[in-house]
Parts: C-alpha cells; sequence; structure tokens
C-alpha cells in the first residue's frame, strides 16, 4: 500500500527535503565537533533569517538574500562569544539546557518583534517565485527542490574540501578528534571555533532562504520543528562524525517527506509516535549513531 | 550541616506560600497554588535528574498521564458520556474520590515510567536526552490522538477544582518527603555515587542500571502525583499545557535552583514560578506592583535570558548545588 503510492513526485521532493536538513545537520555537527555543543538554537538562526527575508521583501532579491547572510551570521557568530566560549569545558547536559534556553528566548523576541502590527506570522514574498514548478518528464519539480539538492551538493562538497584540502580544515578535524591534544601542538582554539561557528552560520542562512521559499509565512517558530527532527536524525545517524551526522539528517528529511507524500492523513495521526519508538530502539541499539562504526558502539550505554 | 534543616526548610517555604495564599485576592491565589504544583514538579524531576546526573527531556510525560488519569476518573459521572463520548466502558462507567485520583496518578506515572525506564536507563548522556524527549513525543501524541483513554485534542473540562491551598501545600510536602527519604536512603547514596564516577561506583558493585530505574520509577510516580495535583488545581486541561512549554519551565526552575540539591529545586521552582506569575500578569497589562503593560512574549524571553545567564554565569545554580 505505502509502496503503490510511492511515486517519483513524492520522491523528488522527500530528497528536497533530505537535503536541507542534510544541510541543517552539518550545521549542528560542525559545532558539535568542535565545542562537543548541540546546539539546540540552530533552528532559531534559521527562523532570523527567514525573518530578515520577510522585512526586506520589497527590497531586490540580492540585499533582501544579503541581508538574510549578514544577519545570519552575525548572530551565530554574537551567540559563540556571549553563550558558547563561557560555557567551554562544561558537561554537555548543561550546554544542550544553555541553547535550549537560547532557543526560548529568540522565539520569544521574535514574537515580541512580529507582533508589533498586531498578527503573527511575515510573509516573505520576494523569493516566492522559486517555487513555481517547471515539469520533467511528467513530474512537478519545484525550482527550489533543484535549488535545494544542488545547494547541499555544492555546499557539503566545498565543505569535504575546506576540511580536507586547507590547515584550517585539518585544524578543525584534529580539534574534532582530540581539543586538548591539538592545543597542545598549536591549534588556536578560539579560531577554529570561530571557523566552525561562521560555517554553521552560512549554512544556517543557507538554510533559511531555501525554507523560505517553500514556506513564505515566517512566524516565531518557524523551523523549530525541524530542527528537532534533524537533532534527532544527528543522533540517531551518529553525532561524533560528521559524515555520520549528515547522513542522519538527510535519511530523516527523506524518510519523513515519503512517509508525509505517501500515507494519507487520516492514517497518520500516530505516526509520530511510530517514529519516535523507532528513533528509542535505534538508540538502545546503537547509542553511537546508526551509521558509526561497531568500535565505537556501547560508549554512552551503562 | 544538620540533616533535619535539610528537610525542615524547603517544607517551611512551602508552608510559607500555603499560608500565604489564603491572604491574597482569588485571582493572585491561583498564582500562588500554582507554584506549589511546579515545587511538586520540580523535586519530582530532581529525584532522577538530580540524583543521577542524566539529563531527562520525559519527566512531564509522566505529569501528563498523571494529569489526564486523574482528570478523566473525577469527572462527574453524569456527564461523563457527554463530554467523553469514545471512552472505553470501564473508564466511563466509574468516578473515583479526590485522594483516590491522586493516588491512581502516582501509579500510572510510575508504571509508565518503570515499563519506559527499562530500555531507557541504559542510555547517558545525549542519546539519553534524545530517547526521553522520544518519550515525551509518544505520549504526548498518544494523549492527542487516542479518544477511548481521553478528551484527545479537545479539552477536558469538567474536572472538579479540589486543589486548594491545603492541598497544594500537603501535595507539595508528601513530594519534598518523599525526594528526601529517597536521598538520605542507601539507593540514593548508590545512585549519587554513579553521578560522581560511573565507573568507580560499577567498580564497587552498584548495578547502575537498577538505581537509576528505581529512582526514574519513583521520579515518574512523584510526577504523575503532581500531575493529579495540577489538573484539580486547574479544573481543565489540554494536551499542550504538559508539553514542551511545561517542560522548558520546569528544567528552567532545576536548573536555576541548582541541578543536584533539593533546596535548590525547591527554591529555583518558588523564585521562576513567582517571576513567571508577575511577568504574565504584566503580559495582561494589569498593574501588579508598578505599572506595567508587557507585550505577548515577554514572559518567555525574560525566562529564557534568566535562565541562559543563570547557566553561564552560575553553572551549577543560584545556591551553587549544595544543600543548606
Amino acid at each position: 500500500m505505502i509502496l503503490a503510492a510511492l511515486d517519483a513526485q513524492t520522491l523528488v521532493d522527500a530528497v528536497g527535503l533530505g537535503a536541507v536538513y542534510a544541510l541543517m545537520a552539518v550545521g549542528i555537527g560542525l559545532v558539535f565537533g568542535v565545542l562537543r555543543l548541540v546546539n539546540f538554537a540552530y533552528g532559531q538562526l534559521v527562523m532570523a533569517g527567514a525573518y530578515t527575508l520577510a522585512f526586506t521583501a520589497e527590497r531586490p532579491v540580492a540585499v533582501s538574500v544579503a541581508a538574510c547572510f549578514l544577519v545570519v551570521v552575525a548572530l551565530s557568530l554574537a551567540m559563540e562569544r556571549a553563550v558558547f566560549r563561557p560555557l567551554r569545558g562544561h558537561s554537555p547536559a548543561v550546554m544542550l539546557v544553555t541553547t535550549f534556553a537560547i532557543a526560548f528566548m529568540l522565539q520569544a523576541l521574535a514574537l515580541l518583534v512580529d507582533i508589533r502590527d498586531g498578527t503573527i506570522g511575515e510573509p516573505a514574498t520576494s523569493v516566492a517565485p522559486l517555487n513555481r514548478a517547471v515539469t520533467v518528464a511528467g513530474v512537478d519539480v519545484r525550482k527550489v527542490t533543484i535549488v535545494a539538492v544542488v545547494v547541499a551538493v555544492v555546499a557539503l562538497a566545498l565543505l569535504a574540501l575546506l576540511l580536507v584540502r586547507t590547515t584550517i580544515g585539518l585544524h578543525m578535524r584534529a580539534a574534532a578528534a582530540d581539543f586538548r591534544t591539538a592545543r597542545l601542538l598549536g591549534v588556536r582554539a578560539n579560531r577554529v571555533i570561530g571557523s566552525a561557528v561562521l560555517l554553521s552560520g552560512l549554512l544556517a542562512a543557507t538554510v533559511a532562504v531555501i525554507l523560505t521559499v517553500q514556506f513564505p509565512l515566517v512566524t516565531p517558530d518557524f523551523a523549530l520543528r525541524d530542527t528537532i527532527v534533524v537533532l534527532v536524525g544527528v543522533v540517531v545517524g551518529g553525532i561524533d562524525r560528521l559524515w555520520t551526522a549528515t547522513l542522519g539528517g538527510f535519511t530523516i528529511g527523506f524518510a519523513a517527506g515519503v512517509i508525509n507524500g505517501a500515507l494519507p492523513t487520516d492514517q497518520t495521526v500516530f505516526l509520530p509516535s511510530a517514529v519516535f519508538a523507532l528513533v528509542i530502539l535505534v538508540l538502545i541499539l546503537r547509542p553511537a549513531g546508526l551509521f558509526a562504526g561497531s568500535r565505537a558502539a556501547g560508549i554512552e550505554r551503562v | 550541616m544538620s540533616r533535619p534543616v535539610q528537610l525542615l526548610v524547603p517544607a517551611a517555604a512551602v508552608v510559607a506560600v500555603g499560608i500565604g495564599s489564603t491572604f491574597v485576592s482569588r485571582s493572585l491565589e491561583i498564582y500562588f497554588l500554582n507554584s506549589l504544583v511546579s515545587v511538586a514538579i520540580v523535586v519530582a524531576i530532581y529525584v532522577f535528574v538530580g540524583s543521577s546526573g542524566v539529563l531527562s527531556f520525559g519527566q512531564i510525560s509522566f505529569v501528563a498521564v498523571g494529569a489526564f488519569a486523574a482528570g478523566v476518573m473525577t469527572v462527574p459521572l453524569e456527564s461523563k458520556t457527554g463530554v467523553l463520548p469514545d471512552l472505553f466502558p470501564i473508564l466511563r462507567d466509574h468516578t473515583i474520590g479526590n485522594v483516590a485520583s491522586l493516588l491512581l496518578a502516582a501509579a500510572v506515572g510510575g508504571a509508565l515510567a518503570f515499563v519506559v525506564g527499562l530500555p531507557l536507563m541504559r542510555l547517558s548522556g545525549l542519546a539519553a536526552g534524545i530517547a526521553t524527549f522520544a518519550v515525551l513525543e509518544i505520549t504526548h501524541n498518544v494523549l492527542r490522538e487516542w479518544t477511548k483513554i481521553g478528551p484527545g485534542a479537545t479539552t477536558l473540562p469538567l474536572v472538579p477544582e479540589t486543589t486548594g491551598a491545603l492541598q497544594a501545600t500537603i501535595g507539595a510536602l508528601v513530594v519534598i518527603a518523599a525526594a528526601f527519604a529517597y536521598r538520605e536512603s542507601r539507593p540514593g547514596r548508590l545512585l549519587r555515587a554513579t553521578r560522581e564516577d560511573a565507573a568507580a561506583a560499577q567498580g564497587v558493585g552498584v548495578n547502575i542500571h537498577r538505581q537509576r530505574l528505581w529512582a526514574f520509577t519513583l521520579s515518574g510516580a512523584l510526577a504523575g502525583f503532581a500531575g493529579g495535583l495540577l489538573v484539580h488545581l486547574l479544573g481543565s486541561i489540554t494536551t499542550e499545557q504538559v508539553y514542551l512549554e511545561l517542560t522548558f519551565l520546569t528544567l528552567a526552575m532545576l536548573v536555576v535552583g541548582g541541578i543536584t540539591s533539593l533546596w535548590g529545586a525547591v527554591l529555583g521552582a518558588l523564585v521562576v514560578s513567582g517571576l513567571d506569575s508577575f511577568l504574565s500578569e504584566a503580559e495582561q497589562g494589569v498593574d501588579v506592583v508598578l505599572e506595567l503593560d508587557l507585550p505577548d512574549g515577554t514572559r518567555l524571553a525574560f525566562l529564557g535570558a534568566i535562565m541562559a545567564l543563570v547557566l553561564i554565569v552560575r553553572p551549577s545554580g543560584i545556591i551553587g548545588g549544595r544543600e543548606l
């Protein structure tokens, strides 16, 4: 029954969603790699970018998108300076709860800004034309899906090049493997963390543009749900390594897309339960992640 | 450093708030009682999170099942078929008293926590955080969609409002006393040992899984009980009221007070819920002390900022995670 409803259309949309989630997963995974910090407030960076697009909707698209990148990267760096830096070295639980608090604070601040005109939600119309579809072999492919996939592939390829071919990339990988030893060998902590946060901010801005094209009504809880899903995907995939985290993000996005497209809504009421039960099962069987090697398994299990 | 002080001071604070609630106007009384219920919830979370050091986003699940169990079973028989038509016959045709419903809430919360904890207590760190969050999502999803056990996505109305000053105070005291008794007991000490050094604790023969499961179950039972108090305070409840925002608020209370101490949990709950009450009054434009009219969203923005600030400046809470 599920397979019968799996047409090319659903698959295309699912790949598009998977690509966006993969980008978010990289953004979260990069920061986790160097800081051991799960940034729950990552979605609020995306939300801030989306609001920037909405508030600059009258300007030319290029200006609007540039403003979005500027705001998100600035907020990302500010978050690092004000929150992540003082928390360095604290337990993962404290850091996670702190970013949880930051997320709620930013969301509430967005509500304060948004509510001034009396309604919740701002339309971001300038980037909407990308949402039109082109028909390829009988399948409607929205332009933004193509953009999402292409951007994801290019961004991931560039990132891989950066990590493998440049000195700062080498430093970042060294820091992710063992921060203390890396510092002893002369890796500058602030520069490495700064670069990771900067890259993660750039990815958040990219995601903000892509998501705003697809969902032009920007609300304070924009991307909140997506962040939760991506975080689950990242931990299930294996947060300790960037590629397993990315794969986890893509998989959960792709799965969500397929399931939403394939099942009629009246059959999906208990779907979240089934998905989260599966998440628990994976975590119990492979706490280090679904895609992590067997050597890593058992670390977080008593 | 005498031990009775560590029980008596939190208890005295709760009693003081309970007595205070009888001196204020009807509209302010709800805030006082709400802070007492918050104390019960936060202390319940402290029993597991504080003693084990394992982060759980799932304790509000047990508050939710406790609240709905107590609520559904105390709706008067004559109106039950009207407001809850799809209920299982056994739930529809019976109604129980106030105290019995609180005990039922504790039993349901404890039972669910035990069943969930059996596999989950093998996890630590991030995996535990995500897995317990998954429990919250599943509980919310099931309570919201399954109309045979509750009201589903609609409001559960007509629950007797029996949580007055006396019941709220006694309820909070019961939870504090249970948490204190657990903390002083052998299992409580063993679990704290695993929090400080898991490897060393295992080395001297502590079964981490069993100790965590025991605390998780007790925490679930206390959280369920607190949920019963909550539903009898509000008189009506929806699944959204026992979900993400309550999780955030109660975690904020625990963290602000200091995760590892009972007094911190109580103090954090009272301070943050006092602040929360003040801000939500101000959001509604009522003059509390000063004449304030804050827009919506101020409350959560303030609470988020304060919580982040406390964590950055004093990661172990305002009283530093110590007892009195």
